[in-house]
């Protein structure tokens, strides 16, 4: 069942297509990821969704209403923004209790709401407080209990950890996870951090320029990537890209080992010559260039920390291998092919 | 071993510009100097001659206690002077900045001519006061006000009664307090645009997306978060209307009858036409405590500003 | 059908609302500018309509205000009022504003905002004991005697402004001046100098409005009037008796509004940050 779906969504400003022709659909229960570097689309999309926006053509449709003519408060969703905007005049229990008073909500049952909402997330003791007194994790917080007090379809959520400093984020993200598996609401979260996009969605979309790349879970993004860019923005280092045909070849640098380290299934050989080494403590990074072959970039390989380097240095040349099943092809149009 | 010469101490004045103990109090000394001399002084010779007897016909300095005071209070042209202030000071405010505040709203939208809109808007407030209270004076003129002919024309009004806006006491209210209001809302424009655009994108789609309308997001959401900078507003709006002279003298010369006095324009007459410099300043000195629960409450508002 | 004309409405009623407000802001400039070029007999009849011309405009009243007032002679002693003035300014707030923005700690703040607060103190308070003292100075009925006072509002309020400004300017670049070889005064003047044109642009222009503006203290301290500023010789030399040359008034008064309109539209922004202490950008 589509919580969220939009059908054909375009948006133009002046000559700019923000949004060509996007199509997506967000289950019951489903965390969503929209992915995609800045500047792609991704907010605005969701911002159309929330309404807060126009889209010039399409449709959204919110458990399965057409809520293009809709304000945001009658379609049935709740947003958490980047800033999380909370109310700064407001305490805690007020800025959570404001939805609902904007409803005509019943006293009794704001307050029986606020509890619970502020219940769930923990953060009861802080009712009284003012946003500029909470931490930058306890406001996410209160941004989310201000969400979840709406009873909504979907959460939308725009980059909410990007606010966070780096020790937190990786702590906030499992809670945002753990929060979500919990209330089972359909969520659509915004990021362009492959790494949480990763880490958090039941489902990828991967959007660059206005357009939708691929959608799928982690696994079949990544292993599968539809084309070029989204076989290069997922995986740090990005997937090796080397002419052929063309088009391109492509491996991910950890599938990229010294042939005599990939026993057992068929592989392809690739010469390479090693220019640039980097110990990263639970990997090494090489650096280097294929020996005959043309690529685009620095030809890298991802070796985890236990394989011995075995004399591989800068300058050295040793033979490289990938196993056939995980190389991928993509035509001259840079999208993905079949084996010839 | 390289023999160490002894190098003479250098004299300390080679170093006085670098050292920031000596510069920063020397740069700031002038506007020290400045403002003690000519701002605190006065004051203080404000409160000498109140309790004088001090006239420049009679330039002895004669210690009358508070006599002075006495005199000034007891007055009934110092009470309704009192009055006035504080009525044109209250209604310019809540006329110049409402106006200011509705104005602010609809210039906010974009529309074509929005530039030249705004850039008219401005003018009460940019151009020095006598001359755009003479404008006004001209408009109110007895005889050929330009008001008075239009509510002729419109029919509101029979050609034989004139309206005497600056010879009649209710009329000449209305008008000092009508001219303040229009000096004061392009000041009050400005404030709520800048108020309204300082108000984070984030929270404005929340409150959205939250279900609140038009009117409670005006009032439950915007208005609190920039009351610092209203009251900042405020301030200053009453500390200019309060403390006028320009307009009521050249408007009115205080008049009919001293009915439209404001303290400042019966200081200028009593100290300076009359040359009763003492019972001048006394009626100068009722501006400071009331001067002084300004500041304060302006000092609260800068505190403030940062949410 | 019915959302077109609610459309149509709505617009309309937003641009109705519109040009009152600017109606109600700029008439009387409207009025000053018409009246500037009316013919006397046009100006002073009570059966014409006053929203226009009924005879041939004419530039009268602004040849007798150029050559039989003493006009020209104002706007001289306006501008140079207002050169004096903002050099002293400059001279006293600049330094200061810059002493002010460099003391580490709240008393650097609170001093500021103790200068700032003199702004607040008006004229009217005062211009009575200042009268006293200007004649003592012997510079009764003197422009100087305005020259001397007129700093008194725009130190304040302008060493405010640039305290703001200075603390923005990194302090890297004047420590890097420092360890190339200059000392703290040459370090100020070399690095962050340049680098405040806008700012003192902006005070430049403020000191100079403010003091075009000043009323009070013109009427107080001078009577003679070929000493008087603009602002004040229009509203008191352009009355024979009881008589007011109206033409010449709105003339001298557009003229003379002019420049300060237009400085006004220019730097009204940085007014209202100033004043909001920087608050609202």
């Amino acid at each position: 069942m589509a919580a969220v779906s939009t059908r054909e969504i375009r948006k133009q400003f002046a000559d700019v297509h923000a949004i060509d022709g996007i199509s997506l659909v967000a289950r019951d229960g489903e965390f969503m990821v929209l992915l995609g570097p800045s500047g792609c689309g991704k907010t605005t999309l969701l911002r159309i969704i929330a309404g807060l926006e126009k889209p010039t053509s399409g449709e959204v449709l919110i458990d399965g209403e057409v809520v293009n003519e809709m304000p945001p408060r009658a379609r049935g969703i709740a947003m958490v923004f980047q800033s999380y905007g909370l109310y700064p005049h407001l305490t805690v229990w007020n800025n959570i209790a404001f939805p609902l008073r904007t409803q005509g909500t019943p006293r009794e049952e704001i307050k029986r709401k606020v509890e619970w909402a502020a219940g769930l997330l923990g953060i009861d003791h802080l009712a009284q407080r003012r946003p500029r007194q909470l931490s930058g994790g306890e406001r996410q917080r209160v941004a989310l209990a201000r969400a979840l007090v709406r009873d909504p379809t979907v959460f939308l959520l725009d980059e909410p950890l990007s606010n966070l400093d780096a020790k937190l984020r990786a702590s906030a993200r499992s809670e945002l996870k753990a929060f979500q598996q919990k209330v089972r609401t359909a969520t659509i979260y915004v990021t362009h951090d492959q790494v949480e996009a990763m880490g958090m969605g039941d489902r990828i979309a991967v959007i660059d320029r206005g357009r939708l790349r691929q959608v799928g879970t982690p696994t079949e993004i990544y292993e599968h990537p539809a084309d070029e860019f989204v076989a290069t923005f997922l995986g740090t280092p990005p997937m090796n890209l080397i002419e052929r045909d063309g088009g391109s070849l492509g491996f991910r640098p950890e599938n990229f080992l010294p042939k005599d380290l990939l026993n057992g299934a068929p592989v392809v050989e690739f010469p390479f010559r090693v220019a640039r080494v980097e110990y990263l403590g639970s990997e090494h990074i090489l650096y280097g260039a294929l020996d005959g072959r043309a690529a685009k970039r620095e030809v890298t390989a991802k070796l985890p920390a236990h394989a011995t380097l075995g004399g591989i240095a800068p300058g050295v040349e040793r033979v490289f291998a990938v196993r056939e099943t995980e190389l991928r092809y993509f035509d001259r149009d840079g999208r993905k092919a079949q084996h010839p | 071993m390289t023999a160490i010469t002894a190098v003479a101490p250098r004299p300390k004045s080679r170093f006085l510009l670098d050292r920031p103990e000596l510069v920063g109090p020397l740069f700031i000394a002038p506007a020290i100097l400045y403002v003690l001399v000519l701002v605190a002084l006065p004051f203080f010779l404000a409160l000498y001659y109140s309790v004088s007897a001090y006239t420049i016909f009679d330039p002895n300095y004669r210690y009358v206690g508070l006599k002075n005071f006495t005199d000034v209070i007891e007055s009934d042209i110092f009470r309704r002077t009192l009055i006035n202030t504080l009525v044109f000071t209250i209604g310019a405010q809540v006329i110049g900045l409402l106006l200011g505040k509705f104005a602010a709203m609809l210039l906010m939208q974009d529309f074509p001519g929005r530039g030249i809109a705004r850039a008219l808007v401005v003018l009460p407030w940019a151009v020095p006061v006598s001359l755009a209270t003479l404008a006004w004076q001209w408009m109110f003129d007895s005889l050929y006000s330009v008001i008075n002919w239009t509510l002729v024309a419109v029919g509101l009004l029979d050609p034989v009664h004139r309206l005497q806006w600056l010879g009649q006491q209710d009329l000449a209210m209305i008008a000092v307090t009508v001219v303040h209001a229009w000096r004061l809302f392009p000041f009050g424009v400005v404030i709520f645009i800048a108020g309204f655009t300082s108000v984070p994108q984030d929270i404005l789609d929340a409150a959205t997306v939250d279900g609140a309308g038009f009117w409670r997001r005006n009032y439950q959401i915007i208005l609190p978060i920039i009351a610092p900078i209203i009251m900042i507003a405020l301030i200053f709006g009453t500390v200019f209307t309060f403390t006028d002279l320009s307009v009521v003298y050249l408007l009115t010369k205080g008049g009919p009858i001293n009915g439209t006095q404001v303290l400042g324009s019966l200081a200028f007459q009593v100290g300076i036409l009359s040359g009763d410099v003492a019972h001048g300043a006394v009626i100068c000195l009722f501006l400071f405590p009331f001067l002084l629960v300004a500041v304060i409450v302006l000092l609260r508002a800068l505190r403030r500003r940062e949410i | 059908m019915i959302r077109l004309a609610r459309r149509i409405a709505g617009e309309g009623s937003f641009y109705a609302a519109v040009i009152v407000l600017v109606t109600f802001a700029a008439f009387p400039f409207y009025w000053m500018l018409i009246t500037a070029f009316k013919t006397d007999g046009d100006l002073y009849n009570l059966q014409s309509n006053p929203y226009w011309f009924n005879a041939e405009p004419t530039l009268e009243h602004l040849r007798y205000l150029f050559e039989d007032t003493l006009f020209v002679q104002w706007l001289w002693n306006t501008a140079l009022i207002g050169l004096c003035v903002v050099a002293i300014t400059l001279a006293v707030a600049v330094p200061a504003g810059y002493s002010l923005a460099r003391t580490p700690g709240r008393s650097g703040e609170n001093l500021g905002i103790g200068i700032f607060l003199t702004y607040l103190v008006p004229p009217t308070l005062l211009f009575l004991p200042l009268s006293r003292v200007v004649s003592e100075l012997g510079l009764q009925d003197s422009l100087w005697s305005l020259v001397v006072v007129y700093p008194t509002f725009t130190i304040p309020f302008c060493t405010w402004l640039l305290m703001g400004f200075f603390k923005s300017v990194p302090r890297e670049i004047e420590e890097a001046a420092i360890v190339d070889g200059c000392t703290v005064v040459g370090a100020f003047v070399k690095t962050v100098l340049p680098l405040s044109l806008p700012a003192i642009l902006t005070v430049v222009i403020f000191a100079f409005t403010l003091t075009m503006q000043e009323f009070v203290y013109a009427l107080t301290f001078i009577s003679s009037s070929d000493e008087k500023p603009v602002t004040l010789g229009v509203a008191t030399d352009l009355v024979r008796g009881d008589i007011f040359y109206w033409g010449e008034l709105m003339a001298a008064a557009l003229i003379a509004s002019v420049p300060v309109a237009i400085a006004y539209n220019l730097f009204l922004d940085r007014f209202i940050s100033g004043i909001t202490g920087g608050a609202v950008k």
